[in-house]
């Protein structure tokens, strides 16, 4: 078994003037939480639906499993969920499973467990249109997990569930990975890839911007400082942390130093005579690091921003 | 079992004894495939509403009207000028052959159009298809599967139908004090197998067009409009302009319906009694051009599926 679960080459996909996804080359390795990260419309769908197989690539060439994508050696090993959970509406729950189950080849008693996976099993009998938006969800994500595949695609996974919900769902991804499934997740809601991921790919206009894992992308602890005055506060930072290592902010500064070196820090602007009025540690968020990545590309609120492709 | 590889007993082997997924070959697949489309077309209500109002229908415009007409010695729009000798003779068992597939190409191809229809094209708009082609099955065993079905379907509809042509030809032959003569099994054979046809071009010809629109309602008016106004319209400019009439006489609609009027649906001397029963064609080459397009409705919309990029 290879370490590497999903690969892709410069996957490239055009429709007409558009071009949805630009060169992304990702590499998804066995037995971890991959989040894919970017605002809407960045290219997420696009790249998940090419690596199975539901959309053909322009140009460039991904291998999911040892298998090119669509081929049956591997879609029959991956468990997917992409935008939206799409069922027969006429149908219950369990019987929409059921015929999903059919398709796999596996017992109707996988249904069972699938559905109380996601606590679903009590309205299992109620039809699919009755479902609300959140129920829709999990029922996808019960679909995808249906017969315990080595891969799971999960667009979205969390949308439109309740934060009780949420939480749920994101144990239950934390828990399939320590059971050796390797999940490749897209989302666009930070915190959570923040919380549940071991890498991620970060995406905007349809380019893979970064990849990396959470720690390294959020890079080291910073010290931040506010003191009086500034620029003498200024020279010594720079003297004690290094000319390229200070940011001047509106309130204060930065330095990119681990927090042991607070006091001496601190000794040094008192023995300059600076007037200090904090000295505290700073991580930065997911969320600066995605700002900074991404400009303007992504705007405030990530979750709201318009797609990036369709303004150009 | 235990000696083989994983392609080998993925096929071998019962399907899902150990509740994990296992990477089919393309027969297990289609057979996965179909088992899983019957699933959720038997417990479609739309299905059954329109195989019922098939029957409805054939039972009431092949037997009740006709015989109300005979035994009060009325005529009907349909059974105007026909001796009530002939019209009895028709509703007996041994005219089984005769009128079996009298409404298949026109109300019972509209009917399996749109069953045919509805079966490919609700899956893209409720994002089925993009969910079943993810299941494991390759895309063509996907799609085989649901050909299989919707062929279970109709082959189970041709034969309720002579099943409720026997029932009720019996039962009017013994309250008319007939005796049963049966028709002679080649007739049958040869009728039920053109039914199967006719039945099973305009099935093919809705998931066709239900492939091609990716839409229930779209594809289910188009195939209304052509298969009751277009082809009608374009046989009423054929009679005028000779030109056109090539192009009429190779149409879906007038080779099923020359196939059921060799066999004798066509009973009147004008030749055109039943709505959409003709008999341009010969019984031969109608099957033929009939069974043709069958085909090329499975292969182009097979194609079709295979290569389009699935929303």
């Amino acid at each position: 078994m290879t370490n590497t679960i999903v690969v892709t080459d410069r996957l490239t996909k055009r429709y007409g003037e558009r071009l949805a996804v630009s060169d992304v080359s990702l590499t998804v390795r066995s037995g971890e939480v991959y989040g894919f990260l970017g605002p809407n419309g960045a290219g997420k769908t696009t790249t998940l639906r090419m690596l199975l197989g539901l959309v053909r690539p322009t140009s460039g060439s991904a291998t999911v499993l040892g298998h090119g994508p669509g081929e049956p050696g591997a879609v029959a090993r991956t468990g997917a969920l992409i935008e939206g959970p799409g069922f027969y509406p006429y149908l219950s729950g369990r019987d929409n499973l059921r015929v999903m189950a059919r398709y796999q080849r596996v017992p109707d008693r996988a249904v069972e467990s699938a559905l109380q996976r996601v606590d679903l099993a009590e309205r299992g009998d109620d039809a699919f249109k009755s479902y609300s938006l959140g129920m829709k969800q999990r029922l996808g994500v019960a679909s995808a997990l249906l017969g315990e595949p080595d891969l799971l695609v999960l667009d979205e996974p969390t949308n439109g569930l309740d934060p009780g919900g949420m939480a749920d769902m994101r144990r239950l991804i934390v828990d399939l990975a320590g059971q050796g499934q390797t999940v490749m997740l897209s989302s666009h809601l930070l915190s959570e890839v923040q919380e549940i991921c071991d890498r991620v790919g970060v995406i905007a206009g349809g380019r893979l911007l970064a990849e990396s894992t959470v720690a390294d992308l959020r890079g080291g602890s910073t010290l931040l400082v506010r003191a009086d005055p500034v620029d003498q506060a200024l020279a010594v930072a720079m003297r004690v942390a290094g000319d390229d290592a200070v940011q001047l902010l509106d309130d204060g500064l930065s330095l990119e130093l681990g927090e042991d070196w607070a006091p001496e820090l601190a000794r040094a602007l008192v023995g300059a005579g600076v007037d200090i009025r904090e000295i505290r540690p700073s991580e930065r968020s997911l969320e600066d690091v995605f700002f900074e990545m991404t400009g303007d590309a992504a705007g405030p609120g990530v979750g709201a921003a318009a797609p990036v492709e369709e303004e150009r | 079992m235990s000696t083989t590889t994983t392609e080998v007993a993925a096929v071998t082997t019962a399907p899902g004894r150990t509740g994990r997924r296992t990477v089919p070959g393309p027969l297990a697949g289609m057979a996965a495939s179909a088992r899983a489309e019957l699933l959720r077309l038997r417990a479609w209500p739309a299905v059954w509403v329109m195989v019922s109002v098939w029957l409805l229908l054939n039972l009431t415009f092949t037997y009740v009207f006709n015989y109300v007409a005979y035994a009060t010695g009325s005529t009907s729009f349909a059974t105007e000028g026909v001796a009530s000798d002939s019209l009895l003779a028709e509703l007996m068992p041994s005219a089984i052959p005769q009128i079996f597939t009298g409404g298949m190409p026109m109300f019972g191809g509209a009917i399996m159009f749109i069953l045919g229809a509805l079966a490919t094209g609700s899956g893209f708009g409720w994002g089925t298809w993009k969910t079943v082609l993810t299941q494991g099955p390759g895309r063509l065993a996907a799609f085989g599967g649901t050909l299989a079905a919707v062929a279970t379907i109709v082959t189970g509809v041709v034969a309720a139908t002579l099943a409720i042509d026997v029932a009720a030809s019996v039962l009017i032959a013994s309250a008319e004090g007939q005796s049963i003569v049966w028709p002679s099994l080649g007739a049958l054979a040869e009728s039920v197998g053109a039914g199967l046809l006719i039945s099973g071009m305009w099935a093919a010809g809705g998931v066709l067009v239900g492939v091609l629109t990716r839409s229930p309602a779209l594809a289910v008016g188009l195939g209304l409009v052509w298969s009751l106004v277009v082809e009608n319209l374009l046989r009423g400019v054929g009679n005028l302009l000779s030109g056109v009439e090539y192009v009429t006489n190779v149409l879906p609609g007038t080779a099923s319906g020359s196939l059921a009027g060799a066999l004798g649906a066509a009973n009147e001397p004008d030749g055109d009694g039943t709505p959409g029963v003709l008999t341009v064609l010969d019984g031969g080459p109608a099957a033929l051009l009939t069974a043709a397009y069958l085909v090329a409705f499975v292969v182009v919309a097979a194609v079709l599926m295979r290569r389009r990029d699935v929303a």
